[in-house]
Order: structure tokens, then C-alpha cells, then sequence
């Protein structure tokens, strides 16, 4: 993506335009969240303005106008990530529900003891405190593949904790929310496949920014946000093979999900809508919708690439005596980079950045077990997305310098 | 940003960044009469403080933390401030005191960095006395 586009995009976001501290907002945080563009809050906005209806059940123009908002929608996300077809596609609120989901519909169900799961250290805690909890509640034994010093996966151990026939499970985050390594998912699933095992991807922070097609990477289920991707909060996404899926058990019960209900017992719906019990988040969906055209539009192939350029340029230049980045070698980083500045704690720095507009996160990023390997308790963190230019990166490293001043 | 602005910054005044750079009452009591740790999960800030009484005054406090420097500056702060006070006065300091002692308002996002080593204090105290701490720093 070249500066001209960049600027022309950013108009497209209205809180771009906002100060903070007095300072333009430099917003660097988009593996939180990111912005929305005046495309996704319109697109919400008229379907308030001119649809709003329960969804499924009516007959009236409102109600079917709104099912078929919301049935698009599901067709959109199919085809965006290359599903076989929208039965496929389940929604939820995030890609937490969408890894719990799994969870009570499938796992809870089919993994006991004598079973494995490998999952790894660098997982976000939503894809890592719930295999913990299928370790004690099902004696399901886990499996935990460390990071080397160069911030990439030690797939010597994924092979090696995945071998013995006794795998049930593999679970892996496609790009690591806090050091930006992008993992290799076609190994994963080959290890996956020569074990015999179900490979769950946390697709977080790669279906926004790379073309991610289900099959093609050859996982069995997978689970991303809407929010990270221009989308309003409270919609996400949970794939699953739709042979996989039909041996699920639903586990919320109540309103859409069922065929039908008689006295003593009840027939479940078909799917996707036996995982979606009561009343959906039809906004929230109208406005990922949304937000899947305007990154088509832009071009998926070019959304990475950028994010590592400013990526590469924010390494290099943070790097300095002073500054500590988290970041693997070139060709698997992404637009994420972590970094501590010894001697200062990272709140002080998200803080003294603030004070110049710019937004970045700071702590343990959701990932406790990989700081407590990392030797840190937090760090700061800096992750780009679209609209970010590489003035704004230069912006970044110039504030953190007089930062560090601030504590010398 | 630069240099001036970074150093006027009222967060992050010349007392505050002294007593994060040389914290003073840094350490481990050998004879504590009470201690206790608490963190804030969300910075990763840890502090375990422990104390010596004598007749119902805290006669020393010592303090070891992992924090950013408004936990760190605020322990030390409130170390020195309690030495010598009686037990049922200390176990009564509330957020407005905190905030009154480092003289800064750190806002929403960081108010629990100061409040840490009062909460951390308070639990030493209240498990000497053998009351059971109910969490609110507001009321005591």
C-alpha cells in the first residue's frame, strides 16, 4: 500500500481525525481492536434506520429484510475464508465464545482420559485456559510447546508431544497476539494429519490481515473476532467442517435452536442455528459484513505486507541499547511488535505515549504463561494495521526516546 | 515528545521518579509480625510488605515490589508515612489519602498502580489483627 492510498483510506475512519492529549491520535493498538470505517458504522446505522426486526421467526417485511441482512452476512464470512458453505459458519460474539464453543460442544463431549491435547505457550489465555480446564475436568493430558530464543515455535517439540497416537488435539494460534510470529500452519497441519489428530486455528489476528482460507490450511475448526477487522465489538466467528460439526451437542438451549419442543423433549434445529440459541447480534453481523466488502476492496494480499513493513521499520528503529524488541526474524513477523525498555515499567511507557496521542497496549497482553517464559512481567506493545503510515511508526520511536529520558 | 514535556509531566514529577529510581524501605523484615503480597494482574505489578508492631503502632515496614514507578513511589511514600502510626489508623487510609500523599491523579487506567501497596498494607494489618480484609479501599 503506497502513502497516496493510505491518506485517501484514513479519511474513511472519523476517529482518526480525533486529538488526544492535544496531540493527533497515533493509534496502535489494532491487535485490541481496531477503528471503524465510516463504511461499517453507516452500514449499522441504516440497518437501524430502515431494517431493525427480529431475525428467523417473522413474517412481516421488517423481519424477513433483517433474516436476510443477517443471512448474507453469513454468506459473506463462507466465502471470505473459503468455507464450503455458510452452514458452516457459526456466530457468536468473539473468538473466545467461538474456542468455547468447541469446547462444551465437542470437547467436553469426546476427550477424557488417556487423551492429549498440544497447545503452546504463546496462546492468547482464551485459547489456553480452557484446555486447562479439560486437563482437570476430563484428565485429558496437556502438552505445552515452548517458544526458542528466536520467538518462533519449537516444532522439533510439536512433533515430538504430538507423536504416541494418543493426540486428540492440537491447538494453535495462526499469528501470536504478542510477539507477531506468524506460525506455520502448514506444518501444524501436518503434524495434525500424520497424528490423527483435530487441529483448532485461533485465526485472531491473521484473518485481518492475511487471505486465510480454511481449506487450504486444512484445519478443522477455527475462531476469529469481528472487532479486529473494522467490525463492531460482539460479533465473531466460529468455522468448523461441517461433518465435524454435526457431531456437536449444543450447549445453549432456548429460542431458534430448536425444530421443535414438546413436553419432555425437544428436537434441535439444523445448523448453524443449533449453536445459535436466542436472539443474534444482527448488527453486529450486518456490520462485519460490511467490513469484509471494504478489506476486499483494499485487497487482502496487501494488508499483510503492509503491516510488516511498518513492522520491520518500528524494529529497527526502537532497536537501540536501551530497548528490548520481541519480535522473530523477518520472514515471520507481522505487523506486532512487543518491546520493554529495561529499567521503566511498561504502564509507565504506554502512559508517557499517551500523553503524545499515542495508543498502545502494555501488560501481560492476554498472556501470562508466555511473559512468565519471556523472563518480563509486561511488556508494550505497538501493532498496525490499514490506516497506520510510517510517520506515525517514526512518531512512536521518537516519544519512546524522550520516554526514556524522562526516567534517566 | 520532548524532553520538557516529558519531565513536566505532573504523572511523573521529580518525587515520584526519585523514589522509583531509589526506593527507599527496599527489603524483607526478618522478624515481620504480619506480611502479605498482592498484584495487580493487569500490569504485572507485585508487592509483598511486611511489618513489626509494637503496641499496636507498626514499629517498621519493608517492602519488595516489581511495579512501575507510581506503585513503587507510592510504597515508599506509604512505608515512610506509617511508620509510627497506630494499626487502627493506617488500617483506615483510603484512596483519597493515596492519591493526597503521591499528589498526582493518575486517572482511571492507573489508579490501581497507586493504590496497590495500600491494599498490600492493609492485608498485612488486618491479617495481624485476625480480621478478615473485605477488599474496598474506600471504606475500610
Amino acid at each position: 500500500m503506497d502513502s497516496k492510498e493510505i491518506e485517501k483510506l484514513r479519511k474513511d475512519f472519523p476517529i482518526l481525525k480525533r486529538l488526544v492529549n492535544g496531540k493527533p491520535l497515533v493509534y496502535l493498538d489494532n491487535a485490541a481492536t481496531t477503528q471503524k470505517p465510516r463504511q461499517v458504522i453507516d452500514a449499522v446505522s441504516a440497518y437501524y434506520a430502515s431494517s431493525n426486526s427480529n431475525v428467523h421467526r417473522g413474517v412481516h417485511a421488517l423481519s424477513e429484510e433483517a433474516t436476510e441482512a443477517y443471512e448474507s452476512a453469513r454468506k459473506a464470512v463462507a466465502d471470505f475464508i473459503g468455507a464450503e458453505s455458510a452452514e458452516e459458519i457459526i456466530f457468536v460474539r468473539n473468538a473466545t465464545e467461538a474456542i468455547n464453543l468447541f469446547y462444551y460442544a465437542y470437547a467436553l463431549h469426546k476427550f477424557g482420559r488417556g487423551d492429549r491435547l498440544v497447545k503452546t505457550i504463546l496462546e492468547h489465555h482464551s485459547n489456553f485456559v480452557p484446555w486447562q480446564q479439560l486437563a482437570w475436568s476430563r484428565g485429558v493430558e496437556e502438552k505445552i510447546v515452548n517458544v526458542k530464543q528466536d520467538f518462533t515455535l519449537d516444532y522439533d517439540e510439536f512433533e515430538k508431544y504430538a507423536a504416541g497416537g494418543r493426540t486428540k488435539l492440537i491447538t494453535v494460534s495462526h499469528i501470536s497476539n504478542s510477539l507477531g510470529t506468524v506460525n506455520d500452519v502448514r506444518r501444524i497441519r501436518e503434524i495434525a494429519e500424520k497424528n490423527d489428530s483435530l487441529f483448532l486455528l485461533d485465526a485472531c489476528q491473521s484473518v485481518p490481515h492475511l487471505p486465510v482460507d480454511v481449506g487450504r490450511i486444512g484445519c478443522d475448526f477455527m475462531a476469529f473476532s469481528g472487532h479486529k477487522m473494522l467490525a463492531p465489538m460482539g460479533i465473531g466467528v466460529a468455522w468448523c467442517r461441517g461433518e465435524l460439526l454435526e457431531r456437536f451437542e449444543p450447549f445453549m438451549f432456548g429460542g431458534d435452536m430448536i425444530l421443535k419442543v414438546g413436553l419432555k423433549e425437544s428436537e434441535w434445529n439444523t445448523l448453524p442455528y443449533k449453536f445459535e440459541a436466542g436472539t443474534p447480534n444482527v448488527e453486529g453481523a450486518v456490520g462485519l459484513h460490511a467490513a469484509i466488502n471494504y478489506l476486499k476492496k483494499i485487497g487482502l494480499e496487501k494488508i499483510h505486507p503492509h503491516g510488516l513493513q511498518l513492522a520491520n521499520q518500528c524494529v529497527s528503529e526502537l532497536e537501540s541499547p536501551g530497548i528490548k524488541t520481541y519480535s522473530p526474524p523477518n520472514g515471520l513477523r507481522s505487523g506486532i511488535v512487543s518491546f520493554t525498555v529495561p529499567g521503566v515499567h511498561p504502564h509507565d511507557i504506554a502512559t508517557l505515549l499517551d500523553r503524545e496521542g499515542i495508543a498502545v497496549r502494555s501488560g501481560h497482553l492476554c498472556t501470562q504463561p508466555l511473559m512468565k517464559a519471556l523472563g518480563v512481567p509486561a511488556v508494550t506493545r505497538a501493532s498496525f494495521y490499514i490506516y497506520n503510515t510510517k510517520e506515525e511508526v517514526g512518531k512512536l520511536a521518537d516519544a519512546l526516546k524522550s520516554a526514556k529520558k524522562v526516567f534517566v | 515528545m520532548t524532553e520538557k514535556s516529558g519531565q513536566s509531566d505532573p504523572l511523573y514529577r521529580e518525587l515520584i521518579l526519585d523514589h522509583y529510581k531509589n526506593p527507599r524501605n527496599f527489603g524483607t523484615l526478618k522478624d515481620a509480625a504480619s506480611e502479605a503480597e498482592d498484584s495487580n494482574p493487569l500490569c504485572g505489578d507485585e508487592i509483598k510488605i511486611g511489618i513489626k508492631v509494637k503496641d499496636s503502632k507498626i514499629a517498621d515496614v519493608k517492602y519488595v515490589c516489581s511495579g512501575c514507578a507510581i506503585s513503587t513511589a507510592g510504597a515508599y511514600l506509604l512505608s515512610e508515612y506509617a511508620k509510627g502510626k497506630r494499626l487502627d489508623d493506617v488500617r483506615r487510609l483510603d484512596r483519597k489519602f493515596i492519591l493526597k500523599m503521591l499528589g498526582i491523579n493518575p486517572g482511571p487506567a492507573r489508579i490501581k498502580c497507586a493504590l496497590l501497596p495500600l491494599k498490600a498494607l492493609k492485608l498485612a494489618i488486618y491479617s495481624y489483627l485476625g480480621l478478615k480484609f473485605k477488599g474496598t479501599l474506600g471504606n475500610p
